[in-house]
């Protein structure tokens, strides 16, 4: 450290505490994920009796899709806000809800085909219980992620948005990426992965 | 004219008393505790409520060595025994030893970097509360799970719950599901504390007031808290596990349906030894605040002693297995987890000889904290050989759940955890209330805890060597265990008396101790820079901090500390 720069109380700068907190909880929140995952490939092929993954399980494209292009349209909306742009920050934020939202129906929809035409419960074998406890985390946090860009998205609309929120929206955009970064593993792990593993 | 008079009468009524306002009132005091943001009043919270957690888990303790006092007793039932250790166990860790050290982490951290509070303060009190809510919904199992007209409902899994007992068919009634949602809100809050150290720790310190000059103790509970931010999910994780396997079905623990119990003892062990380096942590973090203090000579390696409690937690992450060499593993994990484990005394025989190379050649001062940090360099280094035995998978396969572990983790976190809490209890205490603790109350406490200590768990050792299994209800009279049994039963009235000293010491000197002053042991780290007790905002100026031990430099203008960093 220079001792020139630590000497001087003005020069004193520390990182800030809501990215530092919400870094923190991503940190927290990855652990968690962890055991799930591995808690998934743990079983792998290891499912007494069916239904497989290779049987039931379809590529989830337009769910993956609107959710990566979620984070896309979040970085546009944050740059709105940065270059002082309200209603550009509005509609790209809006755009980015509406696609967390779709996500949430494309899961819906894709466990209930899986629950009611191939009759895969959470307890039916070791697949069932890991498939729905990983996806089902993730997908619950997607539903918190929503709910916070909903708040944002209310706000905005009301006009009670302003330039020193930048941190808040910064801090909600660090967890959706999150949310997204925790998707491309499991889309590894459940999607890629173990629908080509043999019973 | 009637009704004038009606109206002039409701206008002089005087203003409605609101509950609360009488200062001084209970209500008043109430009222203050539960909407209370401010990191000191939440740090003694924390302790109070990790004191009162120790009292009730202690005496469930005292049932437990009752039962064990004789052979063939029959003072508990046997449900009943198998309650009191659940309980004692888990009390002791998630709501006696954790609380503590975030006790400690709460009060002291702020002021210790010279911030007015910690960063997120209401994420404080959520924090503290969801903790206290968590034991007082553990508690409520005895009179909830299945209801009073089945009374005696506590969880009896053990506090490590090994899978399969806590399926469905094994543990009827809600007694497990108690335990399971307990602990997942007692870490939540964990987390969110741990978070808000950790967050405080790095946005919050005073200018000048760099990670190297940071104060030892801050390290350790920066440690502590990056622990609790990588252990605890997978806690949590485990606990959402068998709710779902409990309400939902599902079959992560089944072993009819595919599931593994054995992953289970994974999982759990992924958090439960790191766990254990949490809890030793505060030891570590009082002590290296102490022993330099009470021998007036700075601490002996302060880069290598950051740089060692690094390493342990570290490596910390990667031993847990070694609770598992009975479950017969593949010898390549048992040799890796050996190996692993081996390794952690070597950060560790590193800070105690830097302890000792501290109270090398400086003035001693045979004050409480000191004192009582000194047995715990004793008692932690016996508590370390012990496991540096239980390491060895061919050893631990031999003694693995008999009372050697007992002994052995007892020795850490009494003889290492407690006495070093208690030393900082004393050495704080009249920072929090302006008033020293009394030597001569604390001498009788220190010699009758040290001395009951030693006779309830040293013992311990040896019945676990002549074949006395951990948790046993009860056992015939010719195995050889009668006596030692026994002594250890008396060993605990012992500690009892010890700690009734402690409890008296903390009221009387409250009321009629000795004034402290503001710095009463002349000491130098920022904590002692402001009044005793502290204001709310603890310091109406930021201090400037040039060394690590800005105080002495204040006290000492003319040799200042920065001059030969």
């Amino acid at each position: 450290m220079n001792s020139a720069t630590t000497e001087n109380p003005a020069d004193w700068k520390l990182p800030s505490a809501r990215k530092f907190g919400i870094l923190t909880l991503i940190l927290a929140e990855s652990a968690l994920f962890t055991i799930f995952v591995v808690a998934y490939l743990f079983y792998m092929g290891k499912s007494l009796n069916g239904p497989y993954p290779s049987e039931v399980l379809e590529f989830p494209l337009l769910g993956t899709l609107a959710l990566f292009s979620s984070s896309g349209t979040i970085f546009m909306a944050e740059r709105c806000l940065l270059a002082g742009n309200k209603p550009g920050f509005s509609l790209w934020w809006g755009i980015t809800t509406a696609l967390g939202i779709y996500f949430l129906y494309f899961t819906g929809a894709e466990w209930h085909h899986l629950i009611f035409e191939k009759n895969l419960l959470i307890s039916t074998n070791t697949f069932g219980t890991t498939f729905y406890s990983l996806v089902g985390l993730h997908a619950f946090h997607v539903i918190v992620g929503v709910l916070l860009l909903l708040g944002i998205l209310i706000s905005s609309l009301r006009g009670r948005l302003h330039s020193d929120h930048t941190e808040h929206v910064e801090a909600i955009s660090y967890y959706w990426h999150f949310v997204d970064c925790i998707w491309i593993v499991v889309l590894t792990v459940v999607y890629f992965l173990s629908v080509r593993v043999q019973p | 004219m009637a009704q004038e008079i009606i109206i002039e009468e409701n206008y002089r009524m005087p203003a409605p008393v609101h509950v609360g306002d009488e200062k001084g009132s209970l209500t008043r005091v109430i009222q203050q505790l539960v909407f209370t943001v401010d990191h000191k009043k939440l740090g003694l919270m924390y302790i109070a409520a990790g004191l009162l957690f120790f009292v009730i888990a202690g005496l469930l303790a005292g049932l437990i060595r009752m039962q064990l006092a004789f052979p063939n007793n029959h003072f508990l039932p046997p449900d009943v025994y198998n309650q009191s250790f659940t309980m004692h166990g888990t009390t002791m860790i998630f709501l006696v030893g954790m609380p503590m050290a975030f006790g400690f982490a709460n009060y002291l951290v702020p002021l210790m970097i010279g911030a007015r509070d910690m960063a997120f303060p209401r994420l404080n009190a959520f924090g503290f509360w969801v903790f206290f809510f968590s034991g007082l919904l553990l508690y409520f199992s005895y009179v909830g799970a299945p209801g009073l007209y089945a009374a005696g409902s506590a969880p009896d899994v053990g506090w490590f719950a090994y899978s399969p007992l806590t399926t469905k068919a094994f543990s009827r009634g809600h007694s497990t599901d108690y335990w399971t949602l307990s602990l997942l809100l007692g870490g939540i809050g964990s987390v969110a504390t741990a978070l808000n150290i950790l967050v405080t720790v790095f946005c919050m310190r005073c200018p000048g007031m760099t990670l190297g000059r940071l104060p030892i103790f801050v390290w350790c509970m920066v440690v502590l808290s990056f622990l609790v931010i990588l252990a605890l999910p997978c806690l949590s994780a485990c606990q959402i596990m068998i709710s779902l396997d409990r309400y939902l079905g599902a079959k992560f623990f089944d072993t009819q349906a595919g599931g593994d119990a054995v992953l289970w003892q994974h999982f759990f062990w992924i958090f439960g030894h790191p766990e254990v380096y949490i809890l030793i942590m505060p030891a570590f973090a009082i002590t290296s605040e102490v022993i330099p203090v009470f021998s007036r000579k700075p601490i002996f390696g302060y880069p290598v002693m950051v740089a060692a409690v690094v390493a342990i937690a570290f490596i910390s992450l990667g031993v847990w297995a070694h609770h598992m060499f009975c479950v017969g593993m593949v010898s390549l994990a048992n040799a890796f987890f050996v190996t692993s484990t081996l390794l952690v005394s070597i950060p560790t025989g590193i800070k105690i000889f830097n302890w000792l190379a501290t109270m090398y050649g400086g003035k001693l001062r045979f004050e409480l904290p000191l004192i009582f940090c000194i047995a715990f360099l004793f008692q932690f280094l016996i508590a370390g050989l012990t496991g540096v035995m239980l390491a060895v998978a061919p050893f631990d396969w031999q003694l693995s759940d008999s009372y050697f572990v007992v002994a052995h983790f007892h020795y850490i976190l009494i003889g290492g955890l407690l006495f070093t809490i208690f030393a900082g209890i004393y050495y704080w205490y009249p920072k929090a209330f302006g008033k020293l603790p009394n030597h001569k109350l604390g001498l009788w406490h220190f010699w009758l805890f040290a001395i009951g200590f030693h006779i309830t768990f040293l013992p311990q050792h040896f019945l676990g060597f002549l074949g006395m299994p951990r948790r046993i209800y009860t056992y015939q009279s010719d195995r050889g265990w009668d006596e030692m049994n026994l002594l250890s039963t008396i060993g605990v009235a012992i500690q009892s008396a010890g700690i009734l000293f402690f409890v008296y010491n903390l009221i009387y000197s409250y009321f009629w101790g000795k004034k402290s002053g503001d710095d009463p042991w002349d000491a130098w780290t920022l904590e002692w820079a402001t009044t005793s007790p502290p204001p709310e905002y603890n310091f109406a100026k930021l201090p400037l901090v040039k060394s690590r031990r800005p105080l002495w430099d204040a006290k000492h203008p003319e040799d200042p500390d920065w001059k030969h960093e």
